[in-house]
């Protein structure tokens, strides 16, 4: 028997329409715990160590190579142009305003978000969750709220960071590979960069903190299933998570750089 | 059937149906369980007794039915009026589901602290002094339960149970997975509790001996009813086919278990 294809393409749709009612609906109700008393503090802190402190050499990491990569790449183009003055800019330009927080926010993702999923997707399977409701502990305040508090107040700190190290590296690269003087190097780097370009960078950074942990949460406290349901939450969280601040990345550029 | 205690039921359930998808578990439960009295549920494995106590607690949704917690209709409460309500009930989880990422003291000591707000040094006194209730030395507090063997983590989630002096305490199979010794003082423990705190329990086994010792009455969930529910007392005398099968534990009789031959 054959499936036309409007009802498959009918049901898909109706399938997503649930799927993004049902976390509108999550991500509502986490909110309207993250502004209410009581607060965990100790919670929100272990969340922001986790997602700051430990992210911080895999965010380092990747954030020089960017840099440096960043400057290289741009030589071998702009020479052709007798551009190269302009390479400085062009890698602190491009590190605030996109690959900071994106490549933070994907490697964020790809450590934290998983991790939640996979603890409270652990926690869904063996009843834990239901035994904080047992002792009156709310757990989207216990578990939900803390974890998006921590995530949006912390990812703008990484990657201001990870700012930072890129352009450091692109700083070791343009002096020590390329030739520039460093003077020069870090009087283009610093009369280029606007107030704008850092700004919209940690908004992204901090929408993607929400995303990251939304997604985590989300498909960590509905997963089911024992140990596959756990393992389906993890990747579900990851992948959900990187394409919806991809989409996201978009649009808020357009609202900072759109005239 | 027996008639309902007089004194007002701080549990009474009315017509209690749940269904997974076309299965029905519960399909009409009717339920009083009196101050200070210790019901005892039993029924064959995945008769839905687990279930049964998921929806007084409010933890799975019923489909229908009503459950009345002192008076207090809790079917349709929202979530600041649940965590009150929540503050009545202690519960043993079958599966134990203790908290891995905390110590075995801080997993007894959460409800004080969390949700009670009582200083961390004294709670601490308080799980110590609980974990030393179910056998467990100072020491097994320090662990993470991960470490412990599933009778300890079975102690231990009975621990937290108790821990904040519940005046309803529901317990998932508290026996299952102890040694007889062991069980013995566990149960001397749950009818300690339901003495000294006055409590109300309802308690799963599949344990007769461990049912006999700690039950004040006892009711028998089959195919989503309660078919017989009487003082334990009359156990024996029940005349119910379903009940004698299952207390003498015979293969044959009117229950026939789903497997093949
Ligand atoms: N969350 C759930 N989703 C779907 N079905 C469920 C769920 N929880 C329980 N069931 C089903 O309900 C039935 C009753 O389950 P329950 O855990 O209450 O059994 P039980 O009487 O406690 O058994 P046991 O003595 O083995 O613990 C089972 O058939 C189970 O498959
Ligand atoms: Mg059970």
């Amino acid at each position: 028997m054959t499936i036309p294809l409007v009802t498959v393409l009918g049901r898909m749709t109706l399938a997503f329409l649930g799927m993004t009612g049902s976390i509108a609906m999550f991500a509502g109700r986490a909110i309207s715990h993250c502004v209410r008393p009581p607060f965990y503090r100790t919670q929100i802190l272990r969340q922001m160590l986790e997602i700051g402190y430990y992210s911080l050499p895999v965010v380092g990491l990747t954030a020089i190579f960017t840099g440096m990569v960043l400057a290289l790449q741009s030589y071998t183009g702009f020479a052709r142009f007798s551009a190269e003055s302009a390479i400085p800019n062009v890698v602190v330009v491009s590190l605030t305003r996109e690959l900071g927080p994106v490549l933070a926010g994907l490697m964020v993702a790809g450590r934290v978000g998983a991790a939640m999923a996979a603890e409270l997707g652990t926690m869904r399977v063996t009843e834990q969750i239901d035994a904080l409701t047992t002792l009156s502990t709310e757990p989207f305040k216990y578990l939900v709220a803390p974890r998006l508090i921590a995530a949006v107040l912390t990812l703008p700190l990484l990657v201001m960071v990870a700012d930072a190290i890129g352009i450091l590296g692109g700083y070791l690269v343009g002096v020590y590979k390329l030739g520039f003087n460093e003077q020069t190097y870090l009087r283009n780097t610093v009369d280029f960069l606007q107030v704008q370009d850092v700004v919209s960078g940690l908004v992204k950074a901090a929408v993607f903190g929400f995303i990251i942990a939304l997604m985590g949460c989300y498909h960590g406290y509905n997963s089911r299933g024992g140990a596959q349901g756990v393992g389906a939450a993890t990747t579900n969280a990851v992948v959900s998570a990187s394409m919806l601040m991809l989409v996201s990345n978009y649009f808020i550029t357009e609202l900072f750089f759109a005239r | 059937m027996n008639a309902a205690p007089a004194s007002a039921p701080r549990i009474r359930v009315r017509g209690l149906r749940k269904a997974f998808g076309p299965k029905k578990v519960l399909d009409g439960i009717d339920l009083d369980v009196a101050p200070g009295e210790s019901l005892v549920v039993i029924g064959g494995s995945g008769s839905g007794k687990s279930v049964l106590l998921k929806c007084i607690l409010g933890l799975l949704p019923p489909d229908s039915g009503s459950i009345l917690i002192d008076g207090e209709e809790t079917t349709r409460l929202s979530g600041g009026e649940r965590a009150k309500v929540m503050r009545k009930f202690g519960m043993l989880f079958q599966g134990g589901a203790l908290f891995d990422s905390l110590k075995v003291w801080e997993n007894v000591a959460f409800g004080p602290i969390q949700a009670d707000g009582m200083p961390t040094h004294e709670a601490k006194e308080v799980a110590l002094t609980k974990l030393e209730a179910v056998g467990l030395t100072p020491e097994v507090g320090e662990l993470k339960p991960a470490e412990l063997s599933g009778g300890m983590q079975k102690r231990v989630s009975l621990a937290r149970a108790i821990a904040r002096q519940p005046a309803i305490i529901f317990f998932d199979e508290p026996t299952t997975g102890l040694d007889p010794i062991m069980a013995d003082v566990i149960n001397d423990l749950i009818v300690k509790c339901v003495k000294d705190l006055g409590a109300s329990t309802i308690s799963i086994t599949h344990d007769m001996a461990s049912a006999r010792k700690i039950g004040d009455r006892l009711a028998m969930l089959y195919q989503g009813k309660l078919i017989w529910q009487g003082a334990v007392a009359d156990l024996d005398t029940s005349g119910n086919a379903f009940v004698d099968q299952f207390i003498h534990g015979r293969a044959e009789g009117p229950i026939t278990m789903a497997v093949r031959k």
